[in-house]
C-alpha cells in the first residue's frame, strides 16, 4: 500500500480543527445519531488520529467517510475556515487505496462506474439511450406492473423507482455547437451540459443556453463533453479526476472565455478547484487556475453580470420556494443569486423554506450507497416543502432535482420540481411576444 | 485511595452491558479516538469506552459498575469546554449525557425549566422564550454546549455582566453521587436556609464531586427593549478605559464586549457583516430593559465612549443586525485559528477598574515574548481571552507561551484577578491554582473531594492532582 495521503498532506490543514464543536448542529449526520465521529470534529479527529498513528486505517474509517454526506454545511458553520472538502477528498482518496472496503462486488461496480461509464461521455450516452428505449417503449411500465421487479437483487429492487426518466434528446441535439444572441454579442461563454444533467435535464442546459444567449452572451456548446471528474473526486478517484480535469481544459481553453458555466452545483463545486487538483502538473497548472477563475455557476454569472428582468406579467402569481444545493450554498457560498433570479420573475411568489440549506440526502451517489440515512432526509425536506404551500420549488442541482421529485412523488405531493434558470427561460419567452427588453 | 486506571485494562464492556442493562457502549478505536478531547487545545487521552446513558438510573448503574472496580469516570456533554475539564484520562469511561436531553417542564407559574443535563443550552434558551420568559446565561458556544456542562463549569456568556451567570440561575439540582446514589438538591423555593446549601457547590465542581443529571433552573421575564451600539478604538487602552468609566457612572448594561484588531478582522473574515478592519479595538455595548432606560442608558455610555477616545459609536439599526453583531462576537474564538495553526485560549479576569493596566501587560508580554496574541472578552466583566495563536508542533514558541501565560496570570493576581473567570480550571490551569488561591483554599477543595467521592473516581486530575 503506498503512502496515505492523510500522512503527507500539510499538517495545518488537519491543525485548522481546534475541535471548537461549532460544526456539531449543522451536521445532518450528527443531528440523527448524536455520536461525535458521525460529525465534522469527530471525522477530522479521525483523519488527525490516522495522519499521527493513534488509529489504523481501517473498515470502520472507511465506513465513516462513506456515511459522511458531503455536504459540507460543517464549512459554512466553520468560524476557523478548515477545508473540509479537501480533508475529506483526501481521506476518501486514502480509504480506495488502502483497499480496506474493497470487494469484489463493489469493485467491479466502482470500476463500471467511475472508470468506464463516467470517463466516457459516447458509452454515457449510449446506455442512456438504452433507458429511453426501455421507458419510451413501454418496457419498464410492463416490467414494472408484471412485478418482475420482485426478480431483482434487494438493494436493486430498492433502487429501481428511483431510475430518473431519460429525455428523448439529449443535450447535442438541442444545442448548437456555437450559438449567438440576437441582439449583440458581450460575452462569450463556454457551456458544461454535465453527465446526468445531459441525459435527464437536457432541457434545462437548453433553458440555460436560452437565459445566457438572452443576456448576451455568446454560447459555445461542444457536443461531446468529458465527466467533470467531480464523481471521482468525490468518490476517491483522485487520479482519475485529474484526467477528467484535463480532458475538460483541453476542450474549453478557459484564456479564450469570459466564463465558463457550470448548471450543476455538484458539479460547479468541484469545477472551481481545478487549480488545487492540478497544481502539480507542469503543463496544466496555469490553465487550471485561470479555469477556476473564469468558471461560474449559471446564477452566479447572471447576477454577475446584471441579467435582463423578464418585462411580462404573467397571468397569475404562483407561490415558489427555494432549496439550497449543498454544493451551491456550502460548497460555492451561493445563496442570494438564485432568490434574486427568482424574486425578478414577473409573477412568482418567492416563500422562503424552511431549513433551506439542509442537505436533501441525494449527495451525490449517496441515495445508492445509504439509502437508509438519505431516505430520512429525503422525508424531512418534502415535509418542510410541503408546510410552504409552494406550488413550484426550485433547486439547482440534478441529483436534489430527482431526489426532491422522487420524495415528493411517494408523499403523494403535486409539488412540481424545477430550477431558477428554467423558470427565467420560460419568463423570457413569455415576454418575447410583446418584444419586451 | 485514587482510581485505578490499570482496572479499565481488564474492563469488559459486556460486563458493563450485563450490569447495565439497554446501556449504550461503545469501545471501538474510531469511537474512543472521536471522544479524545474536548473544546480545548492540545490535549488528548483516549477512554476505555464511552457509554451514552438515556437516563438517571442508567448513570447511576455506570457509577455502581465504576465504584466497584474503581474505574475513572469522566463526564461530557458536547465536549465544547475550554480548560480540558472533560478530556478522558487515560483509560476512562466517558460518560456522554446528550441522550440525556429532554426539557421536562416549564413551569410558568414559578418561573422555572427543568432539564434533563444533555439539553443543549440554547434548546433551553428557546423553550424559555417559548412561554415569553428568558433564560439570561449565553456561552459563546450555546448553539452546542450542553446545560449540564454549563453548570458543571459555571459557564459565563455575554450577558454575565447584568445577569450574573449560570450559576444565578440554578435553583435544584438532581446529582448521582459517586457510589451511584441519587440525590436531589433545591428546589423551585425562593428561599431556603435548610441545612447547606449542597447545590452550590456542585456548581463549577467540573466533574469531580456528583454527576448532574438534571438542573432545575430560574427563568425571568424577558427586557422590553434592547439597544446595541459598536464604539470603534485606534488604540486598546482606551477601550478599557471607556469600560472603568461607563461602570464608574453606575451603568450596568447588559453586555460590554470587546475585540481587538486581530479578533476582528478574523471574525470579519468568517461573518462578512462589514466590521471597521482597520480599527484597533471595538466595544460592543448593549442596552436592554424598559424603552426609556435603554434610550438613556445608551446616549450615556455613547458619550462616554466618545469621551474616551472611540472615534465612532455606531448604532444597529435593526434587531437583525444587533442580533448578527453578538452571533459574530461568539465565533471570535474560533474565528481566530484563522490564524496559526493552535490556538491556546486564556481567560485571565481582573477588578474592572484595573482593565487598562491588564490589556497593556497583555500587549507587552506578547511583544516581549515575539508572540502573536488577539484579544477579546467581556470586558465589561473584566473577563478578558488573551488567544495565542502559535503551532504546537513548534517546541520552542510553545515554551515562550507557557511564560508569557505565567507572567499574564501572575500580573492578572496581582491586580487583584483571577486565572480563570469563566473556563474553569480542567487540567488547562491546574499548574495555577495553588498561586491563585493559595495551598489552604486547595486543601480545603481536596476535603471536600474526599469526602464526595472518596476513591477518586469522578474526573480524577482535574482542577487539582489527587493526594498522594
Amino acid at each position: 500500500m503506498s503512502e496515505l495521503s492523510l500522512k503527507s498532506l500539510d499538517y495545518s490543514v488537519l491543525q485548522q480543527c481546534m475541535h471548537c464543536g461549532m460544526c456539531l448542529p449543522t451536521c445532518p449526520t450528527y443531528d440523527l445519531t448524536k455520536l461525535e465521529k458521525h460529525s465534522p470534529r469527530g471525522r477530522i479527529a479521525l483523519m488527525r488520529a490516522i495522519a499521527d498513528d493513534h488509529l489504523a486505517l481501517g473498515p470502520a474509517f472507511g465506513e465513516e467517510m462513506s456515511y459522511c454526506l458531503g455536504c459540507l454545511a460543517c464549512e459554512t458553520a466553520c468560524p476557523a475556515g478548515v477545508d473540509y472538502a479537501h480533508l475529506f477528498e483526501v481521506a476518501r482518496s486514502d480509504v480506495e487505496k488502502s483497499g480496506v472496503m474493497a470487494n469484489p462486488v463493489r469493485s467491479v461496480v466502482r470500476t463500471a462506474l467511475l472508470k468506464i461509464l463516467f470517463t466516457n461521455p459516447r458509452l454515457l450516452r449510449l446506455v442512456g439511450r438504452m433507458l429511453w428505449l426501455y421507458q419510451a417503449t413501454g418496457a419498464q411500465w410492463l416490467f414494472r406492473r408484471l412485478g418482475l421487479t420482485r426478480l431483482l437483487p434487494t438493494k436493486l429492487r430498492e433502487l429501481e423507482p428511483m431510475t430518473p426518466v431519460v429525455l428523448p434528446k439529449f443535450s447535442h441535439q438541442l444545442i448548437r455547437p456555437l450559438e449567438k444572441p440576437a441582439d449583440g454579442t458581450r460575452y462569450r461563454v463556454g457551456l458544461l451540459t454535465g453527465c446526468v444533467q445531459d441525459l435527464v435535464f437536457a432541457d434545462i442546459n437548453r433553458d440555460t443556453a436560452d437565459v445566457l444567449l438572452a443576456n448576451g452572451c455568446e454560447v459555445v456548446t461542444p457536443p461531446v463533453q468529458p465527466c467533470c471528474g467531480s464523481i471521482h473526486g468525490h468518490n476517491g478517484e483522485h487520479a482519475v479526476a485529474q484526467e477528467m480535469a484535463r480532458r475538460m481544459i483541453d476542450l474549453f481553453d478557459p484564456f479564450t472565455f469570459d466564463a465558463i458555466i457550470s448548471n450543476a452545483a455538484g458539479c460547479g463545486s468541484h469545477l472551481k478547484h481545478y487549480g488545487r487538483l492540478l497544481a502539480d502538473d507542469r503543463d496544466y497548472a496555469v490553465r487550471a487556475r485561470e479555469w477556476d477563475r473564469k468558471l461560474k455557476d449559471i446564477n452566479e454569472w447572471l447576477v454577475e453580470i446584471g441579467f435582463r428582468v423578464p418585462a411580462s406579467e404573467a397571468a397569475e402569481s404562483q407561490k415558489v420556494t427555494y432549496h439550497e444545493a449543498c454544493h451551491l450554498c456550502h460548497g460555492q457560498k451561493i445563496t442570494k443569486q438564485p432568490r434574486e433570479i427568482l424574486r425578478a420573475i414577473p409573477g412568482l411568489e418567492l416563500t422562503e423554506l424552511p431549513e433551506s440549506n439542509w442537505c436533501c440526502g441525494s449527495a451525490g451517489v449517496y441515495n445508492i450507497t445509504q439509502p437508509e440515512t438519505a431516505a430520512i432526509l429525503q422525508e424531512r425536506k418534502v415535509g418542510k416543502i410541503t408546510t410552504t404551500g409552494a406550488a413550484v420549488v426550485a433547486t439547482c442541482n440534478p441529483g436534489c432535482h430527482l431526489q426532491l421529485t422522487n420524495g415528493l412523488r411517494a408523499a403523494g405531493s403535486a409539488v412540481r420540481v424545477t430550477q431558477p434558470v428554467s423558470l427565467l427561460a420560460q419568463a423570457y419567452r413569455a415576454d418575447k411576444p410583446t418584444g419586451g427588453n | 485511595m485514587t482510581a485505578n486506571p490499570s482496572a479499565s485494562e481488564s474492563f469488559l464492556p459486556q460486563q458493563l452491558r450485563g450490569s447495565v442493562p439497554g446501556l449504550e457502549v461503545h469501545d471501538s478505536p474510531e469511537q474512543r479516538a472521536a471522544y479524545a478531547y474536548d473544546g480545548t487545545a492540545t490535549l488528548r487521552a483516549e477512554p476505555a469506552a464511552v457509554v451514552f446513558p438515556v437516563d438517571t438510573a442508567q448513570v447511576s448503574g455506570v457509577l455502581k459498575f465504576a465504584a466497584a472496580r474503581r474505574i475513572p469516570v469522566v463526564t461530557r456533554g458536547s465536549g465544547t469546554g475550554l480548560s480540558g475539564g472533560s478530556v478522558p484520562v487515560h483509560g476512562c469511561l466517558v460518560l456522554c449525557l446528550t441522550k440525556m436531553n429532554r426539557i421536562m417542564e416549564v413551569d410558568a407559574e414559578n418561573l422555572t425549566l427543568l432539564a434533563e443535563a444533555g439539553v443543549v443550552t440554547a434548546d433551553v434558551a428557546a423553550a424559555a422564550a417559548g412561554v415569553g420568559l428568558f433564560y439570561p446565561p449565553d456561552p459563546g458556544s450555546m448553539k452546542i454546549s450542553t446545560i449540564g456542562g454549563n453548570v458543571a463549569e459555571n459557564s459565563g456568556g455575554l450577558r454575565g455582566l447584568k445577569y450574573g451567570v449560570t450559576r444565578d440561575y440554578v435553583m435544584g439540582l438532581e446529582v448521582v453521587l459517586p457510589d451511584g446514589e441519587v440525590m436531589w438538591t433545591g428546589n423551585k423555593c425562593v428561599k431556603d436556609v435548610a441545612g447547606y446549601t449542597l447545590r452550590d457547590l456542585f456548581i463549577g465542581s467540573e466533574g469531580t464531586l456528583g454527576i448532574i443529571t438534571k438542573v432545575l433552573l430560574k427563568l425571568i421575564p424577558p427586557p422590553a427593549a434592547r439597544k446595541t451600539m459598536l464604539a470603534v478604538y485606534d488604540n486598546m487602552e482606551n477601550a478599557a478605559k471607556t469600560v472603568s468609566a461607563i461602570i464608574k457612572a453606575k451603568i450596568i448594561p447588559c453586555t460590554l464586549e470587546f475585540l481587538d484588531k486581530v479578533t476582528i478582522n478574523c471574525v470579519e473574515d468568517y461573518a462578512g457583516i462589514g466590521l471597521p478592519r482597520e480599527a484597533e479595538a471595538l466595544l460592543l455595548i448593549e442596552s436592554d430593559g424598559h424603552p426609556a432606560a435603554v434610550e438613556e442608558e445608551a446616549a450615556a455610555m455613547a458619550a462616554i465612549a466618545k469621551a474616551n477616545g472611540a472615534g465612532e459609536v455606531k448604532i444597529a439599526a435593526t434587531a437583525e443586525e444587533a442580533a448578527s453583531l453578538a452571533a459574530a462576537r461568539r465565533t471570535a474564538f474560533s474565528a481566530l485559528a484563522r490564524v496559526g495553526p493552535t490556538t491556546i485560549l486564556e481567560d485571565a479576569t481582573v477588578p474592572r477598574n484595573r482593565l487598562p493596566e491588564m490589556v497593556r501587560c497583555i500587549q507587552e508580554t506578547a511583544r516581549r515574548h515575539n508572540l502573536k496574541i488577539g484579544t477579546f472578552g467581556h470586558m465589561g466583566d473584566g473577563n478578558l481571552h488573551p488567544t495565542f495563536l502559535t503551532n504546537e508542533k513548534n517546541q520552542e514558541e510553545m515554551h515562550r507561551v507557557e511564560l508569557a501565560m505565567k507572567e499574564i496570570f501572575a500580573r492578572a493576581i496581582e491586580l487583584g484577578g483571577t486565572i480563570t473567570g469563566e473556563h474553569g480550571v480542567g487540567l488547562a490551569k491546574k499548574d495555577f491554582l495553588p498561586v491563585a488561591v493559595g495551598e489552604l483554599n486547595v486543601g480545603v477543595m481536596r476535603s471536600i473531594k474526599a469526602a464526595f467521592d472518596p476513591q477518586g473516581i469522578l474526573n480524577p486530575g482535574k482542577i487539582f492532582d489527587p493526594r498522594p
